[in-house]
């Protein structure tokens, strides 16, 4: 049924449809609206059988859920930004650990300077943690992802986040259609750990593990993490045919059969692309990359080949390096010859808009690296 | 209790779980612990006491430390008990989260009990720790303390006593020791929470231990007790005489052993032979810049208040009812 919700509500509908067993709280803007809503699902007794605890810290927060789904239930927290960085430490545990839990990370930037807007540096900061980050485009596809985040994880041990735009996507309203919690139990079943703490079969999870295996456990784990490319995609599939639209998947793409020119991105902007594409005619293409992690490598190598340019626009940047999707591309299309360029876009919730995208898409002898819109005029080296 | 005599140890009610040929075993043999290791002892009575109150339904959540690295280098695990270790610093959240897991699932009958060293509990952990306190979470919170971080090679915690030597407070012409600060006191920020119980416990009174660990398990909500235990590597004595130490910090007044409910001081052990701090300083490298050619006996005479002080604040010289 089509509803107009805000992303945050639609969100948290769509978590509390997956059943979870403990959700914890720890306030940051812009992902506490969900987290807000799940708390009043549990004491309205909408969401039954479900632990919602506040805690006094991200670190707090990723570590209940850690004790939760090592106990085996199926447990869920959210945050963004700063919350992300001090909870760093226990994002690598769930992994290392393989631990199902889902997070959603609303994206924010990262200080300083303090920044409360939309950029994606914080689920950069966790490229390499080894779980799987899923970019949603719309809130429809927001709520979407959850459900099959839950799926994606428990088939895999690995842990999952599903990355929101802050703001744009968590505080926006837009038509959603939520499915029925007979719909979600049918595609979703219930949590059956493949490891718990189990007291009939004791056994100690997270021991020390010394040089003699610890490269042999890494390896795997790598090995896991590349399989769950064909996971992602086959949940993506069976969603689709089940709730008969198309969320999730490995990556999307927008008119890019015979287009010259295809710009690359990730998240809700994805959405601006679309419609810019569309005013600049035919040769113009989007793909947006939805599983970040594991990286698609040969989806966007097949999406991408015909292509004689390749923009990659993204919300984030290594420092003194340059963008972080770009370089990922360029390693995955190495030695095409195509013509790849980065331009960094949006950081802190700087706007995105379509005149700006396309005048840097159509100077094609431009900068191989640009900063869209930036304000020559207060950067002092840029000062004339 | 006061201490007993030979001959009361015999008696029934004064036998330790520990010396029961039938003991539950949850730490067994084979781990790397060094030779008299105090915190591998309190933890198996700690344990074991728990295992045989809950019938065996007793999971265990870890810190990073000594008792982690000591008991399960994989392949090898010397835990009898379900187990897990998740961080250095985030315990507390760990097991407030198992216990929820456990309480969703409808598995009352379980208990859990979190361990950590005193790094692990009074430094990084502290967040958490007091954030479990403040939820009342169902967890017991068993601290071990050996007043340093043992695992890393003996550098300073909260914990460290004042003029004390650590890899990081070594002693000089200009300063002896440790730093004279007040440390943290657990125990009393515990207490501060309201939280339904905590004690002190010590390795060198296995019996008052495992009464109050029998205790602590059968209430509900967040318990906090706090383990003394000796290092002979961190503390500089002979790995015989860790019992001998952790006894004369009990009888000069340096650890007091009590019992508070709520929030309120119930129940602490008197002394029965009251000991100067010196014969328990003496004893210890830790402290032996304050003695000899350099001697330091202001330091000595301060380390004595302290211990005056605790005599006054939990009664040890008698006034409450005996533990």
């Amino acid at each position: 049924m089509l509803q107009q919700l805000e992303g945050s509500r639609a969100m948290a509908v769509a978590v509390g449809l997956c059943r979870p067993g403990v959700v914890c709280a720890y306030p940051i803007t812009p992902q506490t609206h969900i987290v807000e809503d799940l708390g009043e699902q549990v004491r309205s007794g909408r969401l039954q059988n479900c632990d919602f605890i506040n805690v006094e810290s991200e670190m707090a927060a990723i570590s209940v859920t850690i004790g939760s789904q090592a106990a085996g239930v199926r447990s869920y927290t959210a945050t963004s930004s700063q919350g992300l960085l001090y909870m760093m430490e226990g994002i690598y545990n769930a992994s290392g650990l393989q631990l199902p839990l889902v997070v959603t990370l609303g994206n924010r930037s990262i200080g300083a300077p303090i920044n409360i807007w939309n950029d994606h540096s914080d689920a950069m900061a966790m490229r390499d943690a080894g779980w799987v980050m899923l970019f949603a485009e719309t809130n429809q596809e927001a709520a979407d992802l959850h459900i099959q985040a839950f799926k994606i994880a428990e088939e895999t041990c690995i842990p999952t986040m599903v990355c929101v735009d802050g703001f744009i996507l968590t505080h926006a309203y837009e038509q959603v259609d939520l499915p029925s919690q007979e719909e979600v139990d049918d595609f979703l079943p219930p949590y059956n750990p493949k490891m718990q703490l189990d007291l009939a079969q004791p056994q100690a999870i997270g021991t020390m593990v010394p040089p003699e295996y610890f490269m042999e456990l890494k390896y795997e784990v790598h090995e896991n993490q590349k399989k769950t490319v064909a996971v992602v995609e086959r949940v993506g599939a069976e969603f689709r045919k089940k709730f008969q639209r198309h969320s999730g998947g490995l990556i999307r793409s927008y008119k890019t059969d015979g287009a010259k020119t295809i710009i690359v991105t990730m998240g809700s902007v994805a959405g601006t692309l679309k419609d810019v594409a569309d005013e600049l005619g035919d040769e113009f293409g989007v793909v947006s990359v939805v599983s970040y992690r594991p990286f698609p490598t040969d989806a966007l190598v097949a999406a991408l080949r015909n292509a004689t340019n390749i923009i990659v626009l993204e919300k984030a940047l290594a420092l003194g390096v340059g963008g972080i999707l770009a370089n990922e591309i360029k390693l995955a299309l190495g030695g095409s010859g195509q013509k790849i360029r980065s331009i960094i876009a949006g950081l802190g919730g700087r706007l995105i808009t379509k005149a700006l995208l396309k005048d840097c898409i159509l100077a094609h002898d431009g900068d191989p690296e640009l900063f869209l819109g930036l304000r020559h005029d207060c950067v002092n080296s840029l000062k004339k | 209790m006061s201490y007993s005599t030979i001959r009361d140890r015999f008696e029934p009610e004064n036998t330790a779980l520990q010396s029961d040929y039938n003991r539950p075993n949850t730490l067994t043999s084979g781990h790397r612990a060094c030779q008299g290791c105090g915190e591998a002892t309190g933890a198996r009575a700690v344990l074991d006491t728990a295992y045989r109150a809950t019938n065996g339904n007793l999971v265990v959540v870890n810190a990073t430390g000594c008792l982690e690295v000591l008991s399960c280098v994989y392949p090898e695990n010397a835990w009898q008990v379900p187990w897990l270790h998740s961080l250095f610093g985030n315990t507390p959240a760990v097991a407030a989260g198992v216990a929820s897991a456990f309480k969703i699932k409808g598995m009352h009958d379980v208990r859990v009990i979190a361990q950590g060293g005193d790094g692990a509990t009074l430094d990084i952990g502290m967040g958490c720790l007091s954030g479990m306190f403040d939820r009342n979470d169902d967890v017991l919170y068993v601290c071990y303390d050996n007043q340093a971080y043992m695992n890393t090679g003996v550098q300073r915690s909260g914990s460290t006593p004042a003029y004390s030597r650590t890899a990081t407070t070594l002693p000089n012409a200009k300063y002896f020791g440790n730093a004279a600060g007040t440390g943290k006191n657990v125990p009393d920020i515990a207490m501060a929470h309201g939280i339904p119980y905590v004690a002190t416990a010590s390795i060198a009174n296995i019996q008052d231990l495992e009464k109050k660990i029998l205790r602590a398990i059968n209430i509900r909500g967040a318990r906090y007790v706090h383990v003394h235990v000796p290092c002979p590597l961190g503390w500089g004595y002979p790995p015989a005489e860790t019992v001998k130490v952790a006894r004369l910090a009990l009888q000069c007044g340096l650890f007091p052993l009590f019992e508070a409910e709520n929030g309120i001081l119930v129940a602490s052990t008197p002394i029965d032979v009251l000991k100067p701090v010196e014969e328990y300083l003496r004893l210890q490298r830790r402290f032996a810049h304050l003695f000899g050619k350099n001697a330091n006996p202001e330091a000595i005479k301060m380390l004595q208040q302290i211990a005056n002080k605790n005599l006054e604040k939990y009664r040890l010289s008698g006034g409450l009812s005996d533990v």
